[in-house]
């Protein structure tokens, strides 16, 4: 697919190493902290915008201020070996984790956090306002590595549930809606089944019309083929290229280089917390820069024969 | 053919007496199970919490319920509720004479025995939901109450159901220790029939069987409500 127009924002333009990102991320730190909080908000430039995420669970830091801005249409892949933080990044883009520092910024809107914590402080910065967290989660989809589909409900249910409840939609519209969608992603026959019924692959594909029925600004997928079965990645992966196509906002964690490299507009390549190499798809995979890209695309070729 | 005849109902026979306490027995029960659900969901929640100063102290109240007799924990609810809430009226000067009504009391002292269990079932019930149900919920926006009423409860109960039957049972049986406070439920109207016609035993009996019938449909209740709980879980067998 062609590449869509591709903004690297100054904060996570090509770093030449892992250390370079550092400094650049404690200048980055340094200059928002002289800023005011309101000059902050109105500076968002993507549509999906994270700026200096600091986030810790207990003594372990696992993001050290990473920055990352989605234009809108843009697909990003977050690359990275396990335990890089590329799905803890992602998971703070909708509040289920709570960063320390850093900002948030979704279709413009800032994330209502409250005074960022002080460098050291390792508890998790306030929010101020959750019927805000609330709304912007609404308008956030993502779709998990373990699908999550409630399982005391039926794949309608599951689709109708939050746009119902949730947004207060009108029933006759949202279940209309929800089989088309189930239709979609080519299981209308399952709409009546529970999701224990179905193959992992089917209840992936349930999951993202369940994120789809929201209507989001933009869409968070956190690893969605990597607990499937070999043979029912293809039809997972064939769903999110189609979304792709249709121009959706995507952030996406994945172990799916080929995915990655062909779908992406950007690829973000993490490593130990911090972005190591950022850029299309060709730079990133093809002439990475830093050693840990490096050693990390070699060892998935490698992994990949 | 005599043991029928004392079972009569109106004047001559016992019958509407027995019905009456049975009819007692049940209310206190059902009452009884509404409040030690709620306050065994709080305790559960309390028992859950991250906060020590929340966590502890409830920790302690739940070994001192269930560690003491029940026997023993319905009389110091009841006297004790009627002591001081007669001196915290009478101190308000809301009520010069306050009687703790017994109803109230024996409910009171029953659901306090009721929560301590069940607190300890909707915990194990509250983890064995997966997580992931619940991140589920919040990301589509619902506040963490929603997603606990709409998600987490919803899959609770098939965990706790079968616990929650059992305390039933027990809770059904335990309305007889509220005799000791002279209500009128199904035991002591048995205890007082067999004393005024010297036939103890067959009131005893009478009785016994009487409970036998209301546990025995709650099981079936049970069964029915652990069936429709298991909705959406593949059956073993495939």
């Amino acid at each position: 697919m062609a590449i869509r127009a591709t903004t690297v924002s100054a904060s996570d333009s090509v770093p030449d190493s892992a250390s370079d990102s550092a400094i650049e991320s404690a200048r980055t730190s340094s200059a928002s902290a002289q800023t005011p909080p309101a000059t902050d908000a109105t500076a968002a430039t993507g549509w999906v915008e994270v700026r200096d995420l600091w986030k810790r669970y207990d003594d372990h830091q696992v993001l050290k201020g990473v920055s990352v801005s989605a234009n809108e249409h843009e697909v990003i892949s977050l690359i990275g070996s396990s335990g890089s933080g590329k799905s803890t990044l992602l998971r703070c883009i909708n509040l289920l984790e709570i960063p320390e520092r850093g900002e948030v910024f979704v279709a413009g809107e800032r994330l209502p956090f409250g005074e960022p914590r002080e460098a050291g402080d390792k508890r998790p910065r306030k929010i101020n306002n959750w019927k805000n967290v609330y709304r912007l989660r609404a308008n956030l989809a993502m779709v998990f590595q373990s699908f999550n589909l409630w399982s005391h409900r039926t794949i309608l249910e599951n689709i109708t549930e939050a746009p119902i409840h949730v947004l207060g939609r009108p029933r006759r519209e949202v279940e209309e809606e929800a089989h088309a969608l189930l239709k979609r992603v080519g299981i209308a026959d399952k709409a009546g089944v529970y999701p224990s019924a179905l193959s992992g692959g089917q209840q992936q594909r349930a999951a993202i019309a369940r994120a789809l029925a929201m209507h989001p600004k933009a869409m968070l997928f956190d690893e969605p083929t990597s607990a499937l079965d070999p043979e029912l990645v293809g039809e997972v992966l064939s769903v999110m290229r189609e979304l792709a196509d249709e121009g959706r906002t995507m952030l996406v964690v994945t172990h799916e280089m080929d995915f990655a490299r062909e779908v992406s507009d950007k690829v973000i390549f993490l490593h130990q917390g911090q972005i190591a190499e950022a850029g299309t798809p060709a730079q990133v995979f093809d002439s990475p820069q830093s050693e840990a890209a490096q050693k990390f695309l070699s060892n998935t070729r490698i992994a990949r024969k | 053919m005599e043991g029928l005849s004392l079972l009569a109902l109106g004047a001559d026979g016992w019958g509407d007496e027995l019905l009456r306490g049975a009819w007692l027995t049940l209310q206190l029960a059902l009452v009884t199970l509404f409040f030690g659900i709620l306050l065994g969901l709080l305790l559960a929640a309390a028992r859950l919490s991250s906060w020590k100063i929340i966590r502890w102290p409830c920790m302690g109240w739940l070994l001192v319920v269930r560690g003491t007799p029940e026997f023993l924990v319905l009389l110091l609810i009841y006297f004790g509720l009627d002591r001081y809430l007669s001196q915290i009226l009478r101190f308000l000067g809301i009520a010069e004479q306050f009687e703790l009504p017994r109803f109230a009391g024996a409910v009171v002292g029953l659901a306090v025995i009721f929560s301590a269990y069940a607190a300890e079932i909707f915990r194990g019930a509250w983890r064995a939901v997966p997580k992931g149900q619940m991140e589920a919920a919040v990301a589509v926006g619902m506040s963490p109450l929603a997603g606990f009423w709409r998600v987490r409860m919803p899959q609770m109960w098939r965990f706790a159901i079968p616990g929650l039957g059992n305390l039933w049972m027990v809770l059904l049986k335990d309305t007889s220790l509220a005799a000791v406070i002279a209500l009128n439920e199904l035991l002591r109207m048995a205890k007082i029939a067999g004393e005024t016609t010297r036939d103890p035993l067959f009131f005893f009996a009478v009785a016994a069987l009487i409970y036998l019938f209301m546990t025995a449909c709650s099981d079936l209740v049970r069964l029915w409500l652990e069936r429709r709980a298991r909705r959406g879980v593949r059956a073993v067998a495939g």
